[in-house]
């Protein structure tokens, strides 16, 4: 494995396979009532959150922690990053406290790519901008794994808001790598006019993907995107692209319903949808702190140049 | 006085220059001339000065990123000896006053002409016209208007525009970018941009403007300038219109567009997403440089401008969407220029003789520049060494800011002497 | 590399080895009542098993088997790069209050056994803790001794012991390699400690 963790593009099949498989070693730990592990004593772990995002936060620190790692919150707000600290100033901070990896949450794209070239531990991307969201599309490939078996050949739809998603596109990503079928579904302007250079094949009609669909993951879809045109009302957008009951009903009768997280229930997503046996939602935030876990390991568990 | 001895004018076959009184007295072979200084040139191209119709200076307001004089000292390194300075200062070239101050800094300076642009709408704001008139008829004598950094997009302000300065033979250089299709964009629209997740800029936006401003300027007869041309489509537009005849056009592109591709943005050795590529127009696809290469071989793009745009260290290393757009380019165009033009086969010396001097000289309306290398010229000369390849070194350079995409890249040529009207200011590569 | 290696024990041996020990377990536990047996991973687990079965045959009685992963505490983690973890995977009545005893197939440090000891006490709490070894190579960093050895095997510190197995390399032996020019003590695959 390389030593950050930034794109799901790092990930070779190998790689990936490895990290989902010591994900399933460390399930059992979480199932157990000591859930810690001695492994990462004496390695520090540096979350470091320009953007608020409790959920992933808690997720990273909690798999820290179960691996005995000291762990550092540096959240942007009321710190000296709030204060017009440069991200290069923060990381030469991080660099000097001996951080062993810097788990970072940025609004613009590449950061972490920025972060890497000025410290010396293991950067793991916790989502940059409209860019990467690695460790979310290694849970979800866990969380499908665990529900539909290996992955290849499996079709996975992949519906919503594509353009702005970091989700999609480490999904997309590490789904190929996985030897998945993916399809994106989404309106088309809410897909990169270069799409088709993706290695994934493309709709913008759900209804006619729907029943070949092993999994379907939904995005997340901000409301406020009707301000910029991109489609003309939320009532619209769910009536086209939210996934109802009478979509379920058309769905295979073992495919699961996906979505990372925070749902706008009503939008993209019906609550009775949600809510159902089918949805694999509460498991992929279980699944979160173990794929974390496993990545930090791996990361940090071994020899570091 | 100087004797230039067996310099190839314009590549050709070597000649001696004489250089009395800051005019060319004389060329021809076999020259000689009692107490005069001789410049050995064998093996050098000789070139009339060149003329950067695109810089960015900075003074006032951003001495941090570069002055008139260090910018100056700068150009002349690369062989200019006349400058363009761009309207986007702090406060804005929008007044006789700020024009007429940065006019002096130049002539203090004295390593090259500095012509400052005024702003063609006050304070870059695209809402009224700055007092336009007032600043060509003050001393610094302004042509070439422009917001550059800002589309001066509303039709009617721009036909205004293009129609007023006609009564001074001035020339709007407008920066082609509708601003609605470029919110928040960040690099090319492409596949790159969309596997990076940067908001794209796409094409489109240049071209919409590029066309829209050429069926302008053919309306209201007009000269209008296009600065920094990106894309493929762009030069197609530009193409039809100068083959309507419309010879009021004028259009640059600069030296990173015809060898530099967004591609890098992703994969250069120099890191993901380093801002050190980031600028305004972006880098484009490799089909883009092949046109704009082929497109100033063919006279459809008129002239190199460098839109050398310094920025202190912490404004470029900072995270993509953070840091400032743009990029230093006088002391390495030349260079670029031979291996992007010259060395393709695309341009011999001659053609880079009228696209890096005689016609930016002309669109500027700058007298005394980009004159044939004969006697009774002005004697702006830049001696040129097309021979040695090395690794680009900024921290040699005389400019404040260290932004060069180039850093450690090998590229050909050095710039070995610069005359402006017979004095040196640069020899043997050095600044005098 | 090293020269060939040397076949310290063959596929009888082995077996012997084993039929002892699951008689020393039997008569030590006073008929293997209460007897959990965790191998380590990966060739402990299956030494373990193959341990079990023999205890069902000798006593007509079915010893629960499991398996200990004891990577994630292992006091060497960092001299080399990380590594895939083995299964842990207790028996369904678990270790509380039970005999267990660790098997493994090569005891060296003791540190392998260290790490099992805390990971034990992270699982559950046994009654007692034993410890079966198929090869006692001799050389201990820490106070530790086996209650079962299958063959003591003077060693000198360089050399290398491998345990091979039919379920996992085809075949029953345990080899003996000399040190070669630039290998490291301990640097090959395999779960010596």
């Amino acid at each position: 494995m390389k030593r950050h963790l930034i794109s799901a593009a790092d990930l070779t099949r190998d790689d990936a396979l490895l990290i989902l498989d010591t994900a399933d070693e460390l399930a059992r730990v979480s199932e157990r009532s000591i859930k810690k592990l001695p492994t990462l004593r004496g390695r520090t772990v540096v979350n470091l959150f320009y953007e608020d995002s409790t959920r992933t936060r808690i997720s990273f620190e909690a798999a820290a922690k179960r691996l005995s790692a000291d762990v550092i919150n540096f959240s942007a707000k009321g710190s000296s990053v709030s204060k017009g600290e440069s991200l290069k100033d923060t990381a030469l901070t991080l660099q000097a406290m001996g951080a062993d990896a810097v788990v970072i949450r940025h609004g613009a794209s590449g950061a972490p790519h920025r972060l890497a070239t000025w410290v010396d531990g293991s950067v793991v991307n916790a989502g940059d901008g409209t860019h990467e969201h690695p460790t979310q599309a290694l849970l979800d490939a866990f969380t499908m794994r665990s529900r539909l078996g290996a992955l290849d050949g499996r079709r996975i739809t992949i519906v919503g808001d594509v353009l702005h998603s970091r989700v999609a596109r480490s999904n997309v990503l590490l789904l190929h790598t996985l030897g998945a079928e993916v399809t994106l579904v989404a309106p088309p302007t809410l897909l990169p006019v270069t799409v088709q250079s993706w290695p994934c094949e493309v709709s913008y009609d759900l209804d006619a993907v729907l029943p070949k669909a092993d999994a379907v993951m939904m995005l997340r879809v901000q409301k406020e995107r009707m301000n910029d045109a991109y489609f003309p009302s939320a009532r619209e957008y769910s009536r086209r692209y939210g996934l109802d009951r009478d979509r379920l009903a058309r769905m295979s009768e073992d495919a699961i319903v996906m979505h990372p997280g925070p749902m706008n229930r009503g939008m993209e997503i019906a609550a009775e949808v949600a809510d159902s046996p089918r949805s694999t939602i509460v498991e992929q935030v279980a699944n979160g702190v173990t794929i974390r876990m496993a990545v930090l390991y791996l990361l940090l568990g071994g020899e570091t140049q | 006085m100087i004797l230039i001895k067996n310099a190839r004018v314009l590549g050709g076959d070597p000649v001696d220059l004489l250089v009395r009184d800051g005019v060319i007295a004389e060329v021809g072979t076999g020259l000689t001339a009692a107490g005069s200084t001789a410049i050995d040139a064998a093996g050098l191209i000789a070139l009339p000065g060149l003329v950067d119709l695109h810089t960015h200076l900075r003074e006032p307001g951003r001495e941090d990123a570069e002055t008139v004089e260090s910018g100056t000292r700068s150009a002349a390194l690369g062989g200019f000896t006349a400058v363009h300075a761009m309207a986007n200062t702090s406060p804005v070239a929008d007044t006789a006053g700020v024009v007429e101050q940065v006019w002096r800094l130049g002539q203090e300076a004295g390593h090259c002409d500095v012509r400052p642009v005024g702003a063609v709408t006050i304070g870059l704001a695209g809402e009224r016209l700055a007092e336009l008139g007032a600043m060509a008829d003050s001393a610094a004598g302004v042509r070439v208007f422009s917001d550059d950094g800002k589309c001066v997009s509303d039709a009617v302000l721009m036909r205004r525009a293009l129609e007023y300065v006609k009564a001074f033979d001035g020339v709007i250089a407008q920066h082609a970018q509708e601003p609605r299709l470029t919110e928040d964009a960040q690099m090319n629209e492409g596949s790159v941009s969309g596997r990076l997740g940067l908001t794209g800029w796409p094409a489109v936006a240049e071209e919409a403007i590029i066309a829209r401003d050429c069926l302008l300027a053919a309306h209201v007869g007009s000269r209008l300038h296009v600065c920094h041309v990106s894309t493929a489509g762009s030069v197609e537009i530009l193409r039809w219109a100068k083959s309507k005849g419309w010879n009021n056009i004028t259009a640059e592109v600069t030296p990173h567009h015809l060898l530099l591709t967004d591609d890098l943005v992703e994969t250069s050795p120099l890191g993901s997403y380093n801002p050190i590529y980031k600028v305004n127009p972006p880098l484009r696809t490799r089909d883009d440089v092949l046109a704009l290469r082929d497109a100033l071989a063919d006279g459809t793009i008129d002239c190199v401008a460098t839109d050398h745009a310094p920025h202190p260290v912490e404004d470029k290393e900072a995270e993509w969407a953070a840091a400032a757009m743009g990029m230093i380019g006088l002391e390495t165009a030349l260079s670029v220029v031979q291996e992007a033009m010259v060395d393709t086969g695309l341009l011999d010396w001659a053609g880079v003789a009228d696209r890096m001097s005689a016609r930016p000289a002309r669109i500027g309306r700058l007298t005394g520049h980009g004159r044939p290398l004969a006697a009774g010229s002005a004697a702006n000369i830049t001696l040129y060494d097309p021979a040695p390849r090395t690794a680009v070194d900024p921290h040699g350079f005389a400019s404040k800011s260290r932004n060069t995409p180039y850093e450690g890249m090998s590229l050909p040529g050095r710039v070995v002497a610069t005359l402006l009207r017979g004095r040196p200011t640069v020899m043997e590569g050095k600044l005098v | 590399m090293s020269d060939a290696p040397r076949a310290v024990l063959d596929g009888p041996d082995i077996n012997r080895a084993l039929t002892r020990i699951a008689h020393e377990i039997i008569e030590r536990t006073k008929g293997a009542e209460g007897v959990v047996l965790l191998g380590i991973p990966t060739r402990g687990a299956t030494l373990a098993r193959r341990l079990g079965d023999r205890i069902a045959q000798f006593e007509g009685l079915k010893v629960p088997v499991g398996y200990l992963d004891i990577t994630m505490y292992r006091d060497d983690l960092r001299l080399r790069p990380a590594r895939p973890l083995g299964r842990t995977e207790l028996p369904p009545d678990g270790i509380d209050d039970k005999t267990v005893v660790l098997v493994d197939d090569v005891l060296f440090s003791g540190r392998t056994v260290r790490a099992a000891l805390d990971a034990l006490g992270d699982v559950g709490r046994p009654r007692a803790v034993q410890l079966a070894t198929l090869v006692d190579r001799g050389h201990r960093e820490l106070p530790i001794r086996a209650d079962y050895v299958g063959k003591n095997l003077p060693t000198a510190k360089s050399e290398q012991v491998k345990v091979h197995l039919t379920e996992i390399d085809g075949r029953d032996a345990v080899l003996l390699f000399k040190p070669g020019p630039k290998q490291r003590p301990g640097a090959a695959e395999g779960s010596e400690g």
